[in-house]
C-alpha cells in the first residue's frame, strides 16, 4: 500500500517533440492518498492507458517522477514496483486451473504453498470463484475470466497499488454492473490504493471517490463527481460528465458584465480579468427552466426519457438542450430561459475564470 | 436456432464433386484397379483379390523402407519443431528486422524441389562440394554417395535446410498474435522467461504448432524429389524412403500390382495418422 504521487510527468511516443500533440501526456501531476479509490477518466486517445502504464512500469516517461511513499521509483520495473494490474480484456493463463491461475504470482515469488493456499482461498471466497477452483481457466466465461485476473492483483496481500485498464470492456452490461458492485466492496474491504482507467463516466463516478478527468493529454480536473457535475473547470468536463452534458455558449465580457446573446446574465463568479481570445458561458441542463424573461429561444423538440423530458432549443448563437420535470409543461414556439446563477460559469479559453 | 432444410443446396457442391473425381477419385480409381487385378497388358486383367496386399503387408522390403520413413519423419519433425519455435522468437517484432527476416526465411520454400536436391547434391560433393570437400579437410570421413550415416546426415540436413522456415513463419505468425497485455500481466506477475514461454506462447501457438506439425508430417512421410535427386535411394537402399521404393516398384520393375497395393496401404497410413493426431489435438481443445 502506499501513496502514489507523479510530479512534472510528460511522455511521448515520438523521438522528438514539435509540438504539443506530440506528446501523449503533458505536464500531469497527481497526489494519490493511500487506500483511496481514484479513477482517470477521459475519451479514448486521452492518454489515460499511457499514464497507467507509466506508473505500473510498462512505460518509461519521457520527463517526470513517479513517487510511491515519497520514494522515487521511475528506474523500477513492473515486479520491483509491486503494482497489480487488470486489462482491458482478461488476461488468464489458458493451460493452467483457476487455482494455479491465482497462486501464478504467488509462486513467482517463492511464497510457501501452504500460505499461498489459505491466500487463493481467501480471494476465490471473495470473487465467488470457490466452486470452479480446480476447472480450466479457459473453459470459463468472459466475466469469469476478469474476476480471475481480477484475483491475481488481489492475491498479493503487499502491493501497492491495484490498477484498473477499462476493465468491464468485455463484461455484458447486466454483470458490469455487479462486477462494479463487487470492486466497490472490494476496496472497502482491502483498503487499497485502486486506480480505475476508463471513458465510462457512469462506471468513473460509482467506483471513485475522486475522479480524474483527462483531456488530450492533460488532467483537466480533479475532484468528487458532485465537484466534476457542479463546477465543471474546463468546457470540456463540463460536457463529457452529465448526460446530456453541458451548455455551451459564446458572451461578451463587458466590464463585470457577462452577455449573451444580448442579455446580460448573472454568473457565479466575479469577473476580475477578461483578456482571452475565447470567452463562454457554460450552465448544466438540469440548471435551466423556462422564464418570462431571459434569454430568447425557440423550441425546437421535446424528447422525454420517463424520469425527465430533454427540451432541445436553439438560441441565437448556439442550441441549448434543458431538462425538465415529466409533468412540466414544455412552452412551444418562442420561449425565454432562466439560468441558476450558482450554476453558471464563465469561461476564458476553455477553462474557467476564477 | 433451426436451420433451414433445403436439400437443393447439394447442387451447389456438384462443380467441386465433378473437379475433385477429375483429379482425384478417378485417378485413384485406377490404383485401385491395379491393385486387386494382374494385367500383362493389352487391357486383359486377371482378378487377384487381396493378393498383393498380403504381398506387401509380408514383404521385408516394405518392412524396410517403411521403417526408414517412419525413422526419417521423427528425426526431421524433432529437429524442426523445436528449431523452428526456436528462431521464431529469436526473430525482431518490429522494424526493417521483420521484413528481412521473413524474406529471408522464406527463400528456401521458394526454391523447387529437385533444385534442393540438386544443390545439395553439388554442395555435399566429397571432392568439389563446399560442404563435402570442408567436412574432409577438417579430417572428417565424408562421402555420401558411399556410407548410410552420411546419407542420412546429408538428407536431414537438406530437409531441416529446405523446411524449417515453414514452422518459423507459422510459430512467428502464432507469436505475433498474442496481444501484449499477455506479456504485461506476466511481467506484472513475477513470470520468469521460461514461465512465459510455457504458460503463454507455447499455449497460445498451439494451433498453428498443430498445423505445422501436420504439415511437415504430410509432406516428410511423402518426401521423394529431394532425397531421390540427392542420394537416389543410396547408397543400396539406405535412403529409400516409401515413395522412392514404391517408384522403384512400380516403373523400375513395372510390378503393378504389388506397387498399386503398396501405394493404397501408404494412402491409408497417412490419412491414419493425420486423423489420429488431428483428433487427439481437438479433444484437447474440446475439453479445456
Amino acid at each position: 500500500m502506499a501513496k502514489v504521487t507523479l510530479k512534472g510527468l510528460s511522455h511521448s511516443y515520438l523521438k522528438t517533440q514539435s509540438s504539443d500533440s506530440d506528446w501523449a501526456i503533458r505536464g500531469v501531476d497527481i497526489d494519490w492518498n493511500d487506500g483511496g479509490a481514484y479513477a482517470l477518466l477521459g475519451p479514448s486517445g486521452c492518454g489515460k492507458t499511457t499514464l497507467l502504464n507509466i506508473i505500473s512500469g510498462l512505460i518509461t516517461p519521457t520527463k517526470g517522477d513517479i513517487l510511491f511513499d515519497d520514494k522515487v521509483i521511475s528506474g523500477l520495473s513492473p515486479v520491483e514496483r509491486n503494482i497489480a494490474q487488470i486489462f482491458q480484456f482478461p488476461v488468464i493463463y489458458d493451460t493452467m486451473t483457476v487455482y494455479d491461475n491465482l497462486a501464478f504470482p504467488l509462486r513467482n515469488r517463492n511464497i510457501p504453498e501452504e500460505e499461498i493456499k489459505a491466500k487463493v482461498q481467501e480471494i476465490a471466497e471473495m470473487l465467488e470463484l470457490s466452486s470452479t477452483l480446480n476447472n480450466r481457466a479457459s473453459g470459463l466465461t468472459a466475466d469469469g475470466k476478469q474476476k480471475i485476473s481480477l484475483g491475481r492483483g488481489l492475491v498479493r496481500s503487499d502491493v501497492n497499488a491495484i490498477m484498473f485498464d477499462e476493465p468491464l470492456t468485455v463484461i455484458d452490461p447486466h454483470l458490469k454492473w455487479i462486477l462494479r458492485s463487487k470492486l466497490k466492496e472490494l476496496h472497502q474491504k482491502i483498503n487499497r490504493t485502486m486506480i480505475y482507467v476508463t471513458h465510462d463516466q457512469t462506471e468513473a463516478l460509482t467506483f471513485a471517490d475522486q475522479v480524474v478527468v483527462m483531456h488530450e493529454g492533460q488532467i483537466v480536473q480533479t475532484g468528487t463527481p458532485v465537484d466534476l457535475f457542479e463546477k465543471p473547470k474546463h468546457t470540456f468536463v463540463g460536457y463529457f460528465i452529465g448526460s446530456p452534458g453541458m451548455n455551451v455558449l459564446p458572451c461578451q465580457i463587458k466590464g463585470n458584465d457577462v452577455i449573451v446573446n444580448g442579455k446580460k446574465i448573472e454568473t457565479h463568479q466575479q469577473i476580475k480579468k477578461s483578456n482571452f481570445n475565447k470567452t463562454e458561458v457554460g450552465v448544466r441542463p438540469e440548471f435551466i427552466s423556462f422564464s418570462n424573461e431571459g434569454i430568447p429561444v425557440k423550441v425546437l423538440s421535446v424528447s422525454n426519457t420517463g424520469r425527465h423530458k430533454i427540451v432541445d432549443t436553439e438560441s441565437e448563437t448556439g442550441k441549448i438542450k434543458i431538462i425538465a420535470k415529466s409533468n412540466e409543461d414544455i412552452p412551444s414556439g418562442s420561449a425565454f430561459l432562466k439560468f441558476k446563477k450558482e450554476y453558471t460559469y464563465t469561461y476564458g479559453d476553455s477553462w474557467i475564470i476564477e | 436456432m433451426n436451420k433451414t432444410v433445403n436439400q437443393k443446396a447439394w447442387f451447389f457442391v456438384i462443380p467441386v464433386f465433378v473437379l475433385v473425381a477429375f483429379n482425384a477419385i478417378i485417378p485413384l480409381m485406377t490404383v485401385v484397379n491395379y491393385a486387386f487385378q494382374e494385367t500383362f497388358g493389352n487391357n486383359v486383367f486377371m482378378w487377384e483379390g487381396t493378393r498383393w496386399f498380403k504381398q506387401i503387408m509380408l514383404s521385408e522390403r516394405f518392412h524396410a523402407s517403411l521403417g526408414r520413413q517412419f525413422l526419417f519423419t521423427f528425426i526431421i519433425l524433432f529437429i524442426q519443431i523445436p528449431l523452428g519455435i526456436a528462431i521464431a522468437l529469436t526473430m525482431p517484432k518490429e522494424g526493417i528486422g521483420v521484413p528481412v527476416c521473413l524474406v529471408l526465411m522464406s527463400m528456401p520454400l521458394l526454391i523447387p524441389w529437385n533444385v534442393v536436391g540438386a544443390m545439395w547434391n553439388i554442395f555435399a560433393l566429397p571432392d568439389i562440394g563446399f560442404l563435402g570437400h570442408s567436412l574432409n579437410a577438417l579430417g572428417f570421413d565424408y562421402n555420401f554417395t558411399q556410407q548410410i550415416g552420411d546419407a542420412w546426415f546429408t538428407t536431414i540436413l537438406m530437409d531441416v535446410w529446405h523446411w524449417t522456415s515453414l514452422v518459423v513463419l507459422l510459430s512467428y505468425a502464432g507469436l505475433r498474435s498474442i496481444q501484449p497485455a499477455y506479456y504485461q500481466a506476466a511481467e506484472i506477475d513475477g513470470a520468469s522467461r521460461w514461465a512465459i514461454f510455457t504458460k503463454i506462447e507455447l499455449p497460445k501457438m498451439k494451433k498453428v504448432l498443430t498445423i505445422a506439425i501436420l504439415l511437415r508430417f504430410m509432406d516428410s512421410f511423402m518426401i521423394y524429389t529431394e532425397p531421390f535427386v540427392l542420394t537416389g535411394g543410396g547408397p543400396g537402399n539406405a535412403t529409400a524412403f516409401l515413395s522412392i521404393d514404391l517408384v522403384k516398384m512400380a516403373l523400375g520393375q513395372f510390378d503393378l500390382g504389388p506397387a498399386a497395393a503398396m501405394s493404397l496401404i501408404y494412402f491409408f497410413i497417412v490419412l491414419l495418422v493425420c486423423w489420429v493426431f488431428y483428433t487427439l489435438m481437438m479433444r484437447n481443445e474440446e475439453k479445456s
